[in-house]
């Protein structure tokens, strides 16, 4: 039963991995760019819902929608203003821009909310459901993360292989500039996977803390490049790559501290990417394209 | 003597100019301390200021000069400091002379960061961009795990384990490394001198290399890999050359900043260590060291200074890392920047000129 719970707990984990995952996939597929500010998103979607939760109380679904909406809004103000003056940038001058992001956003966080750890109450307020005369525990949070993670999967897929907006986004991820000679506006797609990108850390961070219940500004840093590892290792930019290695990288994670140590879980971690790169150097499920002379 | 400056060439004249400016800074650093002149918070700066000196012109080589980007320098950095910790302690009851036992244990340190570099550095080299990038942060992250991880004892004999102290065996003796809680009672043996001494040694193995026949093929390589490759330059060595060399000496620049305090622990050098050393190199601009080294100081000094308004002092950080990379990269600034840089190298030239008719001898 140890076998099952730890399976469960890491693809729940993995599913949050892979809701992050999704959205640094998008963003890096369309702008290039190593966006270390995601992480910290994800802290800012978790404050925002325990503040409508617990400050204002309101009702979980309310204050989930709410930080959806509060970091969607985030994330593109933050494209404006620091990212699209740099399009035309080295990569290394964004990198480093997104760092500076990262690091406004964590401050601002422990300005505003201070550095003591915040007690996350599960937005899924239901008792844990009992398996097999009750030695398998399947809490709700679980089920929920992973069905999210599914449906949000889906969901991109379809968004982005059968509507205008997501054919738009592929095509400037190919080629902005003949994207932009087909007259789509390359600006307004950008800002639109920011925009997604961050509503799913929004999610992902609600999913976080509801698991882990403790909030605090540096929540997000971890997680977040943990789920850039995964995408890399699914293969940047592909959708269905960035969940595959979410959750591989979750069960990895889980069964790494059930059975080795709780120490070494996060080298193992990074061990996998590396390993993984060297044997297909574009990730998993990612397209390797050869350079042409 | 001008003459003399001006028949150099212009790398040389350039790299004579930055240890000008190193000596310079030393010799004002050192008598303004001697003198008191200087807060005892600005006198305990003066070693990391030295160590983040010299890793970022470490860092320069590879960011910079070779032009991977790498985000895992301060794993390198832990490796030294570790490294030199021990060999400081083991040579402590043979080698009394404190300035020979760091210059050892530096040296050791440099080597093992060297040997960690060729581990990295093998299968790192086989990726390029953004996935050499991602790898070079999870060797760090590895490193550090690793360290954490480590317990190294010392009775006469040397104990290492992974799992505690009780595992170690040891007979009496002393506990060197201790896991998490890193190393403790460390002898403080770095000097503001000694710093000084690395910074010139670092900027000296750096200055050569680049100024050499590889340093040349490592550039090519950077400027157009395809291109290098064809006319014979074995991409893979001279990458790697690059960043085991750089690896090395933040190895080395890591022992001197681990033997300035009591004690260290292997979560000093993260991710976000990596990070600011990066940032040194990015706001000092790419490849031009001279920059690295001021950026370096000056951002090292900058948050200490700014500490009496407390936590807005990150904030500030923040808001300052992003507008100088907005302002440098805006369009209409880095025009009016290459206009001046054009009008400057063009009096340049014309000085030359006039003083080769003059002179006959001068060659620009």
């Amino acid at each position: 039963m140890g076998l099952l719970t730890n399976l469960i707990n890491g693809i729940s984990l993995g599913s949050v991995y892979a809701i992050i995952a999704l959205g640094y996939t998008m963003v890096y597929g369309i702008a290039k760019m190593l966006n270390f500010a995601h992480g910290d998103v994800i802290m800012v979607g978790g404050y925002i819902c325990f503040i409508a939760m617990n400050n204002v109380g309101l009702p979980p679904v309310v204050a989930v929608l709410l930080s959806i909406v509060g970091c969607t809004c985030l994330g593109i103000v933050v494209e404006r203003l620091a990212y699209k003056p740099l399009r035309e940038a080295p990569s290394l001058a964004v990198l480093i821009t997104a760092i500076g992001v990262s690091y406004f956003l964590q401050n601002t966080a422990l300005l505003v909310w201070g550095a003591d750890p915040k007690a996350f109450r599960s937005v899924i307020d239901s008792p844990s459901i009992k398996l097999f005369n009750g030695q398998l525990t399947v809490s709700p949070v679980s089920i929920v993360t992973v069905l999210a993670c599914v449906a949000i999967m889906v969901g991109l897929t379809l968004f982005t292989s059968r509507t205008k907006m997501g054919k738009a986004m592929r095509a400037c991820s190919e080629d902005k500039g003949a994207a932009q000679l087909m007259g789509i506006n390359v600006n307004t797609t950008i800002s639109m996977v920011f925009a997604i990108g961050s509503g799913l850390a929004a999610i992902a961070g609600v999913l976080l803390c509801s698991t882990y219940p403790t909030l605090m500004p540096t929540t997000g840093s971890l997680p977040g490049i943990k789920a850039f590892t995964a995408a890399v290792i699914g293969g940047i930019g592909s959708i269905p790559g960035a969940a595959l290695g979410g959750v591989l990288l979750g069960i990895i994670e889980i069964f790494a501290k059930a059975y080795i140590g709780t120490q070494l879980a996060d080298a193992i971690v990074f061990a996998v990417l590396i390993v993984v790169l060297l044997i297909r150097p574009a990730g998993l499920l990612g397209k390797e394209i050869h350079e042409k002379v | 003597m001008m003459e003399r400056l001006k028949g150099l060439s212009t790398p040389s004249r350039d790299n004579l100019v930055t240890y000008a400016l190193v000596f310079a800074a030393w010799a004002v650093m050192q008598s303004l301390a001697s003198a008191h002149a200087i807060s005892s918070s600005m006198v305990g700066l003066l070693v990391p200021i030295t160590a983040y000196v010299s890793l970022a012109i470490s860092l320069n080589l590879v960011v910079g000069i070779s032009g991977e980007l790498s985000l895992g320098h301060a794993g390198f950095m832990s490796v030294g400091a570790f490294t030199g910790l021990v060999v400081a302690q083991i040579l402590a009851p043979s080698v009394a002379s404190g300035p020979l036992r760091l210059l050892v244990s530096m040296l050791a340190a440099g080597g093992v960061a060297a040997l960690a570099g060729l581990v990295v550095g093998v299968p790192v080299m086989r990726l390029q961009g953004d996935y050499l990038a991602i790898v070079t942060l999870a060797f760090g992250e590895i490193i550090k795990n690793l360290l954490n991880n480590l317990y190294v004892g010392f009775d006469g004999g040397l104990h290492l384990s992974m799992t505690n102290v009780a595992s170690l065996g040891m007979s009496g003796g002393k506990v060197l490394i201790n896991g998490p809680q890193g190393a403790v009672g460390i002898e403080k043996l770095s000097s503001f001198m000694a710093g000084m001494l690395l910074v010139l040694f670092t900027l000296l193995v750096v200055t050569n290399l680049v100024n050499s026949r590889s340093g040349r093929a490592i550039m090519a390589v950077r400027d157009n890999r395809i291109a290098a490759e064809s006319v014979g330059i074995d991409t893979t060595k001279y990458r790697l050359m690059a960043f085991v060399v750089a690896a090395a000496l933040a190895g080395m620049a890591g022992a001197l900043y681990a033997m300035n305090f009591s004690s260290i622990v292997p979560k000093k050098f993260d991710f976000n260590t990596s990070i600011l050393i990066l940032v040194f190199v990015v706001l000092g601009g790419m490849g031009n060291i001279r920059g690295g080294i001021i950026s370096a100081a000056l951002l090292t000094v900058l948050p200490e200074k700014l500490r009496f308004i407390g936590d807005f002092r990150m904030l500030i950080y923040a808001v300052v890392l992003i507008s100088v990379m907005l302002f440098s990269n805006n369009a209409q600034v880095r025009m009016t920047l290459d206009g001046i840089r054009t009008r400057l190298a063009r009096k340049d030239d014309d000085e030359a000129l006039a003083d080769g008719e003059r002179g006959g001898g001068a060659h620009a």
